[in-house]
């Protein structure tokens, strides 16, 4: 397992957990959920800090030698405001890495494909290393790896939710068809659902509203590591596969092969 | 399709029958469906909800921090006009009230809002009275344009605009609407206002819509409580909320719950609402409106807003003033109404933080709105 690292836009990481910093009920709490994670990178709400302010409460407090700052572009209803926020962080000196999010229904947050898909061909181009957020379509994953996205992010299950794997199936596909790391995102609300999307053969996870409402964020943190780390060994050994029938272990038949 | 057509398929007094007759075993049923629509609002609304608030409370808590997790925004109002027009019973700046009538210069909102920005607010909200003469679109453009620079967000409470006039605000740098219609009662809604613009009940009724159309990005909408019975009001609240984010789903939808203060005239409450009922109504519309903002202003004392945190509330202002100037110079008198709530920020914030919850300045960028930005 030494050498099963999760290269991103050409970086390499050993943790395959993301963590969203929203909701959390304070820095300390995001922190805890932080460390206790032990993820290497950390997606920040640009609507919610003040960017430029490297004194700005909540930007303080991450620690940017360790955790790789992700901005995302949270609250951007079509592909011109959220190519605003990408560009707006990387004047005020961020890396040009960002999570691309365009959402312009407030209630689900569910991705807007079209203007997703715009979005990112553009960043591309403008050098930025792109993780689109979208929904679980397999063809539209295709098109962003063909625009040069870094990843694709497909939701397990609305946002905030803690639902789960709910499009299991469809990332399923995208998974066997991906040529950039696929990044589960959205839905995940137990160590558990981390774990399932692992067993399935996602390069990672990204968690948020998980930890930030459990009362102990650094211990849902934790078991969150734990459940990402055991979905990816599991992955790797190979897990058997499932039938409908029992398989018996001395089959009535065998002696045909003797 | 308007907001119209749905309102007119009620009574108001046919509705409050209705609601009055909900049994302890439809509120029981409402509580365990996963998402309430009308039929259940109707439940969570009535007399016989009353003995079930605290399962309300719970439902209501555990759906707002699994929303919007452990965080409480902040605004302030900034008033900059109490000149008006409108006849309104219940309002300080009622035209029928025979005091100062004072309209801040740019310079003066400046000033004002300097001095909330220094505080921390990085939402505002500009509330006028209506007033033609002293306040018109051009001018509200000047103050969103002047600004700008100092708040991430910059929503209006003003006078009801047609669709032109919120597209122009938009442009100028404002992102938000709070536009209460008082009274669904449309017969109530005419003693109430007697005179002024504002005595038109459809043009305020379809002020929201107008105002998605135009591409606000947040609209709030709410009743007076105090003026008509809080359960019907309530119930065509929700019903209002539902219809707008279903509408102009990509606005976000929030509901206030002001209740009648004293002020300037001299009124009182018509039907009074109880802290109790107050609950009740909050966490009915949590549960129908899991994803919508709710707002709880300055009205409210500070010991019970401190309560009412955990059950729903999104957002809240802090060390509101409701006099035109009165941030900056504390000697201008002339309120809206008197708040409750007489705490700093900074305490407020405090308190916040006490209660388990992180207070929000900023939640939104200017630059979603800066086209100038664009290269």
């Amino acid at each position: 397992m030494t050498n099963d690292s999760l290269v991103i836009g050409g970086r390499t990481f050993t943790s395959r957990l993301l963590v969203g910093t929203g909701k959390f009920s304070s820095n300390k709490a995001m922190i805890e959920a932080m460390e206790g994670s032990g993820c290497e990178i950390v997606t920040v709400a640009l609507r919610r800090v003040d960017i430029e302010n490297p004194e700005d409460s909540m930007l303080s407090h991450i620690d940017r030698d360790r955790y790789l700052l992700l901005p995302n572009t949270s609250g951007a209803r079509d592909a011109e405001e959220a190519m605003r926020l990408a560009r707006l962080a990387r004047a005020a000196g961020c890396e040009p890495w960002v999570k691309l999010e365009v959402t312009p229904d407030p209630y689900y947050l569910l991705p807007d494909p079209i203007e997703t898909l715009k979005a990112a061909r553009i960043l591309v181009k403008e050098g930025f290393t792109v993780l689109p957020y979208i929904n679980a379509d397999p063809v539209l994953a295709k098109h962003l790896q063909e625009a040069g996205t870094a990843t694709v992010m497909p939701l397990g299950a609305p946002i905030g939710t803690n639902r789960g794997l709910r499009t299991r199936d469809q990332i399923r596909i995208i998974i066997e068809q991906a040529i950039v790391p696929v990044v589960v995102d959205a839905g995940l609300g137990a160590p558990s659902h981390a774990a399932e999307a692992m067993e399935m053969g996602a390069d990672a996870v990204l968690v948020n509203t998980a930890l930030a409402v459990s009362p102990n964020p650094g211990a849902m943190g934790a078991a969150f590591k734990k459940g990402v780390q055991a979905g990816r060994e599991a992955f790797l050994a190979g897990l058997g596969e499932q039938s409908q029938k029992a398989q018996a272990s001395s089959p009535l038949t065998g002696f045909l092969h003797d | 399709m308007t907001f119209h057509d749905i309102l007119n398929q009620y009574d108001i007094d046919r509705l409050e029958e209705m609601i009055s007759t909900q049994t302890a075993q439809d509120v029981q049923r409402a509580l365990a469906v996963e998402r309430p629509g009308p039929d259940e609002l109707m439940a969570l609304l009535s007399p016989a909800a009353e003995q079930f608030v605290e399962p309300m409370a719970q439902k209501a808590h555990a759906i707002t921090v699994q929303r919007f997790g452990h965080n409480i925004l902040l605004y302030a109002p900034l008033y900059i006009s109490n000149e008006c027009v409108n006849g309104c019973l219940y309002c300080g700046f009622s035209a029928r009230n025979r005091v100062p009538r004072h309209t801040l210069s740019l310079e003066d909102v400046e000033k004002e809002a300097r001095y909330l920005h220094a505080q921390g607010f990085r939402h505002i909200l500009l509330v006028t009275g209506e007033s033609p003469k002293a306040v018109d679109n051009d001018y509200l453009a000047a103050v969103a344009r002047r600004l700008r620079p100092l708040f991430s967000s910059i929503s209006i409470e003003v006078y009801p605009m047609e669709t032109e006039g919120y597209r122009q605000m938009v442009e100028s740098g404002v992102d938000g609407l709070t536009i209460y219609q008082e009274t669904y009662d449309r017969d109530l809604y005419g003693r109430m206002h007697p005179s002024g613009k504002k005595s038109d009940f459809d043009f305020r009724l379809e002020t929201p819509e107008r105002g998605g159309r135009a591409g606000l990005r947040r609209i709030g909408i709410g009743s007076l409580l105090g003026l008509g019975r809080f359960r019907s009001e309530g119930f065509l609240t929700g019903l209002h909320a539902l219809f707008l984010s279903r509408h102009y789903w990509r606005t976000q939808v929030s509901v206030s719950f002001p209740r009648i203060r004293p002020a300037d005239g001299g009124f009182s409450p018509l039907h009074p609402v109880s802290d109790r009922q107050f609950v009740q109504l909050l966490c009915a519309l949590r549960l129908l409106l899991p994803d919508a903002g709710l707002v709880l202003s300055t009205r409210e004392s500070a010991a019970l807003r401190d309560n009412l945190l955990p059950l729903g509330i999104t957002q809240m202002s802090a060390g509101s003033c409701t006099a035109p100037g009165g941030y900056s110079d504390p000697n201008h008198s002339t309120q809206q109404f008197a708040i409750d709530d007489d705490r700093s920020p900074a305490e407020v914030c405090r308190l916040i933080r006490a209660k388990g919850y992180e207070a929000v300045w900023k939640d939104w960028d200017g630059a979603f709105l800066d086209r100038t930005a664009e290269q």
